[in-house]
């Protein structure tokens, strides 16, 4: 049995962070009814990417949206809001990602909906938080990484801030939320209270450089300084980083530089010999390094290392990546379908529960395919309705 | 203060480093009561991994980040005694979380069929580098290693630079906080049913997951995703995303209508391209976009965007950001005492009911709580 069978969590959230969230519960045994706006829906159907779509919707709705129920809804039509808030009575979670005080204004902030259901727990993630001078801005993750300090950590001194080029602030954001929603539910299940758990990205993304803004929080306030080349983590000493070999890369985490000059052979390496040095001279050392590596190649580097137990890996792009063994065995693709018959290949949930891969075959929703399904069973046609159908 | 969700959970963290560290200070701030087994001599090997070279006492503070409120209990796993006591003190638990490399725990006598005779309901959570078989199982689960495996250092940087790694520890923070859901979805499944669970997660499976709308649509048009070659904020969208230098800063610009930004910013030059051409000629608009912003200081360029609604912001560093009122109103800094020192770090970013999640505890000493917890758990046999 799922761990999460029989939990209820209503959607009202788009585009990423919230409905990452989402996802996760989903795929640990939720069932997830997404409410989309009639017409358009989460306006991710619409974000393409790469200008690659799948049947003219984007793949990272696809990606995002598996697993899930679609009932399409106006929140500013009264019938359709007493629906809803007739579906929320008998739901376990709601999630939001609306900017402040729209939910106040459609009618579902939290005070309403805990009238409707004291036992809910009611989920929202933000840009900003509910206060202060940001609160209205947009959440937007690459101007989160602007906000929050966060591209002064990637790439080289000499380079502009570079942003992390994967949606970091939505992935962490949807992370938290989830464990927020979970560790309520575990409450609700232990005293039958409901509560309100709200993340904003901004905290999120402050969450996630804790240890790094732990260290500028007590060291004087030294902004970081990336390293002039090689850069990995603007925090550790050499040879923390990606090198260019002859062939191909190979990535250097913390290791001991001495026995690293004896064992590729680096004579000049070996002028280093304090360890107190590492940070300090970390450049230098890394360029004495640089110049060394790219005279062979990362295949020749990496069967010398690895023997030694050093940290080391190669650098790969997909390409490459989906051509390993190690990458095989873990079975992390699987084949989603959709309701009109359209397969997607995407990946499965990352955990493991008692020895198995949790995988699920249902895709994305279309916009408001399961409305009828939805309103029957939870009843939320009304009588008048029902009577007339029967005539 | 709100009563914590997880108040009366105890956790046993059999953890060193970051990524289940990461995991407890998250159950710890939510309310559970975590333990961490360390090895009497050194403990957890993070306690004397610093960054910057900074210390607190004779653990660094990187581990006095990771690791505030939590109690230590030393324990020697090849020795009987000592066994005895954990296993005295698993039978009181609720959860048990380690991230040692495959077969340590089962040469440890803790594996999981062990651990379930002992406690059948207890939650056995682990981590892993890159799962339990495979030709890479017994590899070290170091995070920039698993960065660079797993395709993620060519999403970031420009396409003239080389690979580019996150710099912060994006494999062992995502996949601790990925063991949390399980566990947390586990001990409601327990609450139910009555039944324990193995919760089981990867460094890799973890990246990999994280990576899901860039490989999904790699799967899909069997294409390596590309940087763009200047100013690239994620392969996969059009210009202008990315960050952009101005006369006196920088500026980070997200999706947006080529056109309108082209008005908003009066840059001409832009009018030329379609919609329809944002991403396949993403290099030719990022370089005009690159020549047309840096004229002007950021404030000028931020006031004519935000008027259009687009998508703009500056960007900060934490100096800039600390000082800001957006940053302020977070409240998001919180202390603790050690030695009489004040040591400043980041709270929990979840809020309940309203209201913020403060913890002051600090970081136990190796082998604090020893005393404490053999007392407790003899008291209760």
């Amino acid at each position: 049995m799922n761990l999460l069978d029989d939990i209820i969590v209503i959607d009202f959230s788009q585009f990423l962070s919230g409905p990452s969230a989402a996802l996760r519960l989903a795929d640990m045994g939720a069932r997830v009814i997404k409410i989309e706006k009639p017409g358009t829906g989460d306006i991710c159907r619409q974000l393409y990417v790469s200008d690659v779509m799948i049947e003219g919707e984007s793949t990272i709705f696809h990606a995002i949206n598996r697993n899930k129920e679609s009932y399409a809804a106006d929140l500013k039509n009264a019938d359709d809001l007493e629906k809803v808030k007739q579906l929320l009575a008998k739901a376990d979670v709601m999630m939001h990602n609306f900017r402040p005080g729209v939910m106040e204004r459609i009618g579902l902030d939290y005070e309403t909906v805990k009238q409707i259901n004291p036992s809910i727990i009611y989920a929202e993630v933000t840009g900003y938080g509910n206060e202060g001078p940001w609160k209205d801005l947009p959440g937007q993750d690459l101007l989160l990484q602007a906000a929050s300090g966060v591209t002064w950590l990637n790439n080289n001194n000499d380079e502009d801030p570079t942003p992390m080029g994967v949606a970091v602030v939505d992935i962490m954001a949807g992370t938290h939320i989830a464990q927020g929603i979970l560790a309520t539910l575990y409450k609700r299940a232990v005293s039958g209270e409901g509560a309100l758990v709200q993340v904003s990205m901004f905290e999120s993304i402050l969450d996630f450089q804790f240890e790094v803004l732990t260290c500028y929080y007590n060291d004087g306030n030294q902004l970081p300084v990336r390293s002039a080349i090689n850069s990995a983590h603007a925090y550790v000493a050499a040879p923390y980083g990606i090198y260019k070999t002859k062939e191909g890369y190979i990535a250097l985490a913390m290791g001991n530089i001495l026995l690293l000059a004896e064992l590729l052979g680096c004579e000049k390496m070996k002028q280093f010999n304090d360890s107190n040095d590492w940070f300090s001279k970390r450049d230098e050392i890394k360029k004495v390094l640089a110049e060394h590596l790219v005279t062979n190649t990362a295949a020749h580097w990496l069967a010398i290392l690895e023997k030694a137990d050093i940290w080391c890996a190669p650098v790969l792009n997909y390409n490459q990546l989906v051509q390993q063994e190690g990458y095989k065995v873990l079975n992390m693709e699987i084949v989603v379908k959709t309701s009109n018959g359209l397969s997607v290949t995407t990946t499965r949930c990352p955990i493991h529960v008692d020895g198995k891969i949790l995988k699920s075959e249902k895709g994305a929703p279309l916009l408001g395919e399961h409305n009828e399904k939805i309103e029957k069973e939870f009843g939320l046609i009304k009588e008048l309705q029902v009577s007339e159908k029967i005539i | 203060m709100i009563e914590l969700p997880l108040k009366g959970l105890v956790v046993l963290e059999f953890c060193q480093y970051l990524s289940g560290p990461s995991a407890g200070l998250r159950l710890a701030d939510l309310g559970a009561r975590v333990i961490k087994i360390e090895r009497p001599q050194g403990g957890d090997a993070g306690r004397k991994l610093a960054i910057k070279d900074m210390w607190v006492d004779e653990s660094s503070l990187l581990f006095h980040t990771i690791n505030r409120n939590k109690e230590s209990f030393t324990a020697n796993l090849k020795d009987e005694e000592d066994v005895a006591i954990i296993k005295k003190l698993i039978t009181k638990a609720d959860v048990l979380m380690h991230n040692f490399r495959p077969g340590i725990m089962q040469k440890n006598g803790l594996d999981y069929s062990t651990v379930q005779q002992l406690n059948p309901r207890i939650i056995y959570a682990e981590i892993s580098g890159y799962g339990k078989e495979g030709p890479w199982k017994n590899k070290p689960g170091q995070d920039l290693l698993l960065q660079s495996i797993t395709g993620i250092a060519h999403t970031t940087g420009s396409g003239t630079n080389g690979p580019v790694p996150f710099g912060i520890a994006i494999a062992d923070i995502l996949c601790g906080a990925q063991l949390v859901q399980g566990i947390l979805a586990a001990l409601i499944r327990r609450q139910k049913k009555s039944i324990g669970a193995l919760i089981e997660i990867s460094l890799m499976e973890s990246l990999l997951d994280f990576q899901f709308e860039l490989l999904t649509t790699y799967y899909t048009n069997d294409k390596q995703p590309e940087r763009s070659h200047i100013s690239n904020g994620h392969p996969l969208l059009s210009a202008p995303y990315g960050i952009y230098a101005t006369a006196d800063g920088f500026i980070a610009l997200a999706m947006m209508d080529i056109h309108i930004l082209a008005k908003a910013i009066h840059c001409k030059e832009l009018e030329i391209f379609s919609k329809e051409e944002a991403f396949a000629r993403r290099d030719e608009i990022k370089t005009i976009l690159t020549v047309h912003i840096i004229t002007e200081k950021t404030k000028y360029w931020l006031s004519l965007l935000q008027q259009e609604g687009l998508w703009a912001m500056e960007v900060f560093d934490w100096e800039k950001m600390m000082n800001h009122e957006a940053y302020k109103s977070l409240k998001m800094e919180q202390t603790f005492t050690i030695d009489g020192n004040e040591i400043s770090t980041t709270r929990c970013p979840i809020r309940i009911n309203g209201e913020r999640l403060y913890a002051d505890k600090r970081a136990p000493k190796l082998g604090e709580h020893n005393d404490k917890i053999v007392r407790e758990v003899l008291d209760k046999v």
